[in-house]
């Protein structure tokens, strides 16, 4: 196991330094440099100005030149300074990384919680009017684009009968209940669009289980329906459901670009979105790295979970192999 | 069950409790909620340039001077605006023979920062130092390098040496004052790095860093500021005691919010654009006053000169006479949004009502094409004797509902003389960043520029500007406009002091653009300001000072 874990450590590593490269050259590659950007919003510029801006921002230099300059400060810690907010980037990604946790967590809970007992319920009743109906809503949730729905939300809720805020974050004299309002749209989107997505995977893994002869065995044995259900057919049909959530961890971290913009939640997704095309490159080049370790260690936690779920999957051999 | 009831309930009282809170502050009235689109990605009132951060920073500060709603320039910090004729401005002449302007200013008596340390000269002083340091980061320093002097008589009198007189002398809109007593010690440390420590930044809350009606008390980057009265303002008590200004980018949420009550009122500058303004005030007009301000956007279509198809004015002058600008600003903008005829606004008092109009002509249109050669062919789009069709590609920014529709009007119209126009549209980053800037549109660009009241055109007529390697890609003459004539009376406006004088220059310079058409003028953009009817004193500007500059007129109606 501790082998296993040591070789995907490397991996991520090796990974991580090909991905900062390719981003770093991705996002150079970009039309328009910073400079370019601040003369288009501002005619005052003169050519003297683009000069000095060009070598204050460090914009004048090679890509190579300056991507070597910036993985070496990364190593020893400092990620550089935001240039359009000024401020370390560290100090820029954490207030908006933690907004995307709150939110990402809450939706992603809230969908759990809506999603796999309604899988398990289509499968319980499979082929039945309740299938066909959590079916559809599964299937709707899953479709309905997020700004629309967000809208909907927001019209229902906000403009109609005035219970939530349409949006932002909670300002600072607002409590507990407060915040826990101003979240309540938002998590509500993703999650409703999230849980179709569980509830599908569950209810097919779920039908599958039931079929097993273990199960089989276990109903002749006498065990109750609801036994059977939730000991001997969830526990191999979480598999999947498993490696979803999992994989969707990165996500917690890189926001919902949508979801963020419609309720103005200032999240990862926006903040990467924003970076990108403000060229805002030491942002953009830490937000998308931070991302690709949160997935990379979603894809070891769906490892482990299925290994935990599945005696037969064994770590310590793959770390072998 | 009952514990789990009382839970239940007490639960949704405290989620309900602040609803009722937020009728009481509706129903005083002396809080205001603004919704905008953009978010101010830096406070520092010289540091880049942008139309949120300058909204945030007219209710905390003021310019040294300002244009007003009238379109008069005022003084914001002085007491006086220095002019030739009250001897606050004189002519110098400088060792090179040219000549130079020595500028008086006083600044108002009880001005003081939000700390309590008065306003004095070493705030300009230091402000200028700032300007035009190379590593400071303000990125337009053409203002700062051209104060070569500053002469500082006392705590409240300065006087500023330009190196240049120009008719612009006293438009000191680009002097913002620095609290020294806080920001030299952060600029002494490290030059180079005071674009990224300035305390604007790093603790926007912080006492000391404005001196307008209003200081900052919250700052959630990217989500909202509180503005709270500052206590040591000498002008007009602002009337509300607590201002929140909430970045919403998306309009449909940005409405949504409106209608919700969670904002108050969409400021015009930064909100919905005329067609959905114009949308809203159907659906919810009775509710809402809503102030349509048209300004100095000026909406046109650039055509690149080094286009052989473009290089013929007659062609220019049909593809003008061929759209009917009028239908156009009166089906799309209900006619908000008036016909543009030169790049001078009519407001401004240097427009010349005599210029040259090309109104809508389509049979003009097809015998200047005629003239000029192109003939229609089988598929009625024309050739000229070459088999050169007259085809033409129109670009813009992608996502712009309101100038893809204006592009698609445009298409037909142009189709109906035989003009064949192929939309290409970007994304504004490609557009502004890439295309417009290397010039490397192949015939047609549309969008806006922004100018300030009399406003000279050298950034966007003067071949000088015209952006190449050369110049660093300088400028935002994109057509390549080059005549030597509008040169020289750009030049000579600059420094004509007279403004009957100056006046008859401007007129010509309008009569050249009228006739060689490098852009084909469309209309000026207008503003939406969406109010709830109990707020009132907002007045539009129209020009580059936002409204928010006399926010302490703002009050609520009994």
């Amino acid at each position: 196991m501790s082998a296993y874990l040591v070789r995907r450590a490397l991996q991520a590593v090796a990974v991580l330094a090909a991905m900062s490269l390719l981003v770093h050259v991705l996002l150079a590659l970009m039309p328009g440099d910073p400079v370019d950007l601040m003369a288009a919003g501002d005619p005052r510029m003169t050519a003297a100005d683009l000069q000095r801006l060009r070598e204050l921002h460090g914009v004048d230099r090679p890509m190579l030149e300056r991507y070597l300059a910036w993985a070496g400060t990364a190593l020893q810690g400092d990620f550089g300074w935001s240039r359009a907010f000024r401020r370390p980037v560290l100090e820029v990604i954490a207030p908006r990384l933690w907004n995307t946790v709150l939110l990402m967590g809450s939706a992603l809970a809230l969908a759990l919680a809506i999603g796999l007992p309604l899988g398990i319920w289509a499968a319980a009743r499979e082929g039945s009017m309740v299938d066909r109906v959590v079916n559809l809503a599964c299937f709707a949730g899953a479709a309905t684009p997020t700004f629309w729905l967000a809208l909907l939300l927001m019209m229902l809720f906000a403009v109609q009968l005035g219970w939530l805020p349409a949006g932002g974050l909670p300002p600072a004299r607002s409590g507990l209940a407060g915040s826990l309002r101003h979240m309540a749209l938002p998590v509500a989107t993703l999650a409703l669009a999230e849980a179709g997505i569980y509830a599908r995977h569950l209810r097919a893994a779920m039908v599958e289980a039931l079929a097993e002869d273990h199960v089989r065995t276990a109903r002749a044995k006498g065990a109750s329906r609801l036994r059977v259900l939730l000991v001997h057919a969830l526990r191999n049909a979480m598999i999947p459901v498993a490696t979803v959530a999992a994989l969707g961890f990165g996500g917690l971290f890189s926001g919902a670009l949508v979801t963020e913009t419609m309720f103005a939640w200032p999240g990862m997704g926006k903040l990467i979105y924003d970076s990108i095309l403000g060229s805002d490159f030491n942002v953009a080049l830490v937000a998308l790295l931070f991302a690709t370790l949160l997935t990379l260690l979603g894809s070891l936690l769906a490892d482990i979970a299925c290994a935990a779920l599945d005696p037969r999957i064994s770590l310590a051999e793959a770390g072998r192999e | 069950m009952r514990r789990l009831y009382a839970l239940v309930v007490a639960a949704i009282a405290s989620i309900a409790a602040p609803l009722a809170g937020e009728a009481g502050r509706a129903a005083a009235r002396d809080e205001l909620s603004i919704g905008f689109t953009q978010y101010p990605s830096t406070l520092h009132p010289m540091i880049d340039s942008m139309a949120a951060k300058s909204y945030v920073l007219a209710m905390l500060r003021r310019p040294m001077t300002s244009w007003d709603a009238s379109w008069t320039l005022r003084c914001e910090v002085c007491v006086e605006l220095p002019t030739i004729a009250n001897g606050l401005a004189r002519a110098v002449e400088r060792p090179d023979g040219t000549r130079g302007v020595a500028i008086s200013l006083e600044i108002r008596p009880g001005l003081a920062w939000s700390d309590g340390v008065p306003v004095t000269s070493a705030d300009a002083a230091f402000a200028i130092e700032v300007g035009r340091h190379p590593a400071s980061g303000v990125a337009a320093q053409e203002f700062h390098r051209r104060v070569e002097r500053v002469e500082i008589h006392d705590d409240r009198r300065i006087t500023l040496h330009v190196d240049r007189l120009s008719y612009q002398y006293n438009d000191l809109g680009d002097l913002h004052l620095l609290p020294a007593h806080l920001e030299r010690p952060v600029f002494q440390a490290d030059p180079g790095a005071y674009r990224q420590r300035t305390l604007f930044d790093a603790e926007p809350t912080r006492p000391g860093l404005h001196f307008g009606p209003y200081r900052l008390a919250e700052v959630v980057a990217g989500s909202h500021l509180v503005l709270l009265p500052n206590p040591g303002w000498p002008g007009d008590r602002p009337h509300f005691r607590r201002i929140t200004i909430r970045a919403i980018e998306n309009t449909a949420a940005l409405e949504a919010n409106l209608l919700s009550g969670a904002i108050d009122y969409i400021a015009g500058e930064l909100g919905l654009s005329l067609d959905q303004a114009l949308a809203f005030q159907k659906r919810h007009g009775a509710r809402f006053d809503i102030a349509f301000k048209p300004g100095l956007v000026y909406e046109h279509v650039d055509l690149n000169l080094d286009n052989p198809l473009l290089r013929d004015r007659r062609v220019r002058q049909a593809l003008l006479a061929a759209i009917d600008r009028e239908a156009l600003s009166r089906q799309l903008f209900e006619g908000r949004q008036p016909v543009a005829h030169s790049f001078v606004n009519p407001l401004d008092r240097v427009a010349d009502p005599g210029v040259q109009r090309h109104g809508f002509d389509p049979a003009r249109a097809q015998a200047l094409l005629d003239e000029a050669g192109f003939r229609a062919g089988a598929d009625g789009i024309r050739a000229d004797a070459t088999g050169r069709r007259l085809s033409l590609e129109l670009g813009t920014t992608a996502g712009n509902r309101s100038r893809e529709a204006v592009q698609q009007v445009l298409q037909n119209q142009w189709r109906r003389v035989g003009v064949e126009v192929r939309i290409r549209n970007e994304p504004p980053r490609v557009f502004f960043g890439e295309t417009m800037r290397r010039r490397a549109f192949p015939a047609m660009a549309m969008y806006a520029w922004i100018s300030s009241p009399e406003g000279g055109p050298r950034n966007q007529l003067h071949s000088a500007a015209i952006p190449s390697a050369a110049n660093a890609f300088a400028g935002q003459n994109y057509p390549g406009f080059a005549d030597a004539e509008l040169d020289g009376l750009v030049d000579a406006l600059e420094v004509e002091l007279d403004f009957e004088r100056r006046k008859a220059l401007w007129a010509r310079i309008q009569a050249i653009y009228a006739r060689e058409l490098p852009a084909l003028p469309l209309y000026f953009r207008a503003d939406a300001f969406i109010l709830p009817k109990w707020l009132a004193g907002i007045e539009p500007t129209g020009n580059q000072h936002p409204s928010s500059l006399r926010v302490e007129h703002w009050r609520a109606r009994p």
